[in-house]
């Protein structure tokens, strides 16, 4: 056990050395790893706070039903007695049409135009919540009540929450084959450095074979190498989205703040980042091990 | 220790190296193998060493038939033999302390039990004190004793040396033949392999002698 050990923190050593022995050499495989994981992650990192934005009002299954413009108040309370019985429907808020120019008028930055108005163009609307979210339920019961008199429109809220996930998924999708095409990458570039590390090390190899090392004792440090420059790679990627994002958010706040929201963009959460470091410094492994296989047979000491 | 029978090593183009060899070394004795330059003295340590397995016959080393074993279990092998070079064979780009801390690297020892041992190998070949150096700063004649430090400091049963004092005036050589005699004095199976018919002379020694390839009275 405690050999076993020794020989780990022997190769550890090792590996260090190396990598710090050729300090501008690392600092390039290592920029080439960090900028190849930086566009899955940091496109991942967008499409999430895309789905967080759209997320608050994907879920909610709710309808707004506009009556005519002709409909009284009276009729509207008669619509709005009717939802209220209806087995299927949960709530229902009633919104004046007054209160809907007023928050128009507040929400939109539109007070000059709504001023110019020689009356008022918004109808009565109901906001209806169904018990059900499951969408062939609620286009029914849009159906339905698209019958009822004095209903001009009923839209179901979620239909465009629902093009804005598939797109999302798609993009998703995107993100994915993005993330394996580079990952393949992330092995080449794992693979080669460590070719070239064993052709630059081939004496001490065959003097270590020499003196009765087995493959794997060799192998141990080219595996350290792999993995730990995937790890500092994953690390410079982090440091590349983290700091992109920094520099986005000043512009997504302007933009935010002429919606009137605070929306800003979140950075990729702990557990992906821990995530990215792993397969990152996995890849890395498994690309030098595939490097190791291939080469270290070819050296044999004569 | 060591038993060759009816050896043949034909290298790939034809080239008979080794012919029908048979011969053993017993344990804790010391042999010299004589011949000129390509009668096959290399040839013959590289295939107990397993870096050459013999085209036919069998060489058996501490009871192991070395030519069947798998190549996971050369480096075991490896490991019960201190193998000296002609050309030494160190890592210039590390010092004299860790050259000789290699073998026991690959062993798994601590680094409180390798720095000792290291240390009693160096003090036996006259190094103690030049640690820290790197072996480019070392004379023909310590990198040989440096090689000699790397190939005891596992504590090896046998000892193979191809051309020890090969590249060395007579008295560097003779240091190093002491230093061989008194290893084998504690119980190492020697097989030094010389072109230098005047050493063995005065050596009581066994030696088997080559030629072409054959062994000959």
């Amino acid at each position: 056990m405690r050999g076993w050990l020794a020989q780990h923190r022997h190769a550890l050593a090792l590996t260090l050395r190396r990598l710090l022995g050729h300090p501008l050499a690392t600092l390039f495989s290592i920029m080439v790893i960090g900028i190849a994981l930086s566009l899955p992650a940091g496109l991942y990192v967008l499409l999430e706070n895309l789905g967080t934005a759209s997320g608050n009002v994907a879920a909610a299954p709710q309808l707004s039903l506009f009556l005519a413009l002709d409909a009284s108040r009276q009729e509207a309370m008669q619509v709005q007695a009717r939802l209220k019985n209806h087995p299927r429907i949960r709530g229902v808020r009633f919104i004046p049409r007054e209160q809907a120019l007023e928050e128009l008028k507040q929400n939109a930055g539109l007070g000059d135009v709504v001023e110019s108005l020689p009356h008022n163009p918004l109808p009565d609307a109901l906001v209806v919540t169904a018990k059900s979210d499951d969408p062939a339920l609620l286009k029914q019961l849009r159906d339905e009540l698209g019958q009822w008199p004095n209903v001009a429109h009923v839209q179901l809220d979620s239909a465009w929450a629902e093009r804005l996930a598939a797109l999302l998924k798609l993009g998703r999708q995107a993100v994915l084959i993005l993330a394996a095409l580079l990952g393949f990458a992330l092995l080449a570039i794992s693979g080669n450095t460590i070719r070239l590390q064993i052709l630059t090390q081939r004496e001490e190899i065959e003097v270590a074979k020499l003196i009765g090392a087995t493959d794997p004792f060799i192998r141990r440090p080219f595996l350290y190498f792999g993995a730990l420059q995937g790890l500092v790679g994953g690390a410079a990627a982090l440091l590349l989205v983290g700091a992109s994002l920094h520099l986005l958010n000043a512009s997504v706040a302007e933009l935010a703040a002429l919606y009137g929201s605070d929306f800003r963009l979140s950075a990729l959460s702990s557990g992906d980042s821990v995530r990215l470091l792993l397969l990152a410094a996995g890849l890395g492994w498994f690309g030098a091990y595939l490097s190791v296989a291939r080469h270290l047979r070819l050296i044999e000491p004569r | 220790m060591i038993g060759f029978s009816q050896v043949h090593k034909r290298y790939p183009g034809g080239f008979e190296a080794l012919k029908g060899l048979t011969f053993e070394v017993a344990q804790g004795e010391m042999v010299f193998l004589t011949g000129h330059s390509g009668a096959g003295k290399s040839t013959l340590l590289k295939l107990i060493a397993a870096i050459e397995l013999p085209s036919a016959g069998s060489v058996i080393v501490n009871g192991q038939n070395v030519g069947k074993l798998r190549r996971s279990a050369i480096p075991y092998l490896r490991r019960n033999l201190g193998l000296i070079f002609q050309d030494h064979k160190l890592l210039f780009g590390r010092t004299v302390l860790e050259n000789v801390m290699l073998p026991l690297q690959i062993g798994g020892f601590e680094s409180a039990e390798a720095g000792r041992r290291c240390r009693a190998a160096l003090d036996k070949v006259g190094l103690l004190g030049r640690e820290k150096a790197y072996p480019v700063t070392l004379s023909g004649g310590e990198q040989q004793r440096l090689c000699i430090a790397r190939a005891i400091v596992n504590r090896p049963a046998i000892l193979l040396a191809d051309e020890p004092t090969g590249n060395l005036d007579s008295t560097y050589g003779d240091e190093i033949m002491e230093l061989f005699r008194s290893f084998n004095q504690v119980g190492v199976t020697m097989l030094i392999a010389t072109h230098d018919d005047a050493l063995i002379g005065r050596y009581n020694a066994r030696a088997l002698h080559l030629h072409q390839g054959e062994l000959v009275p």
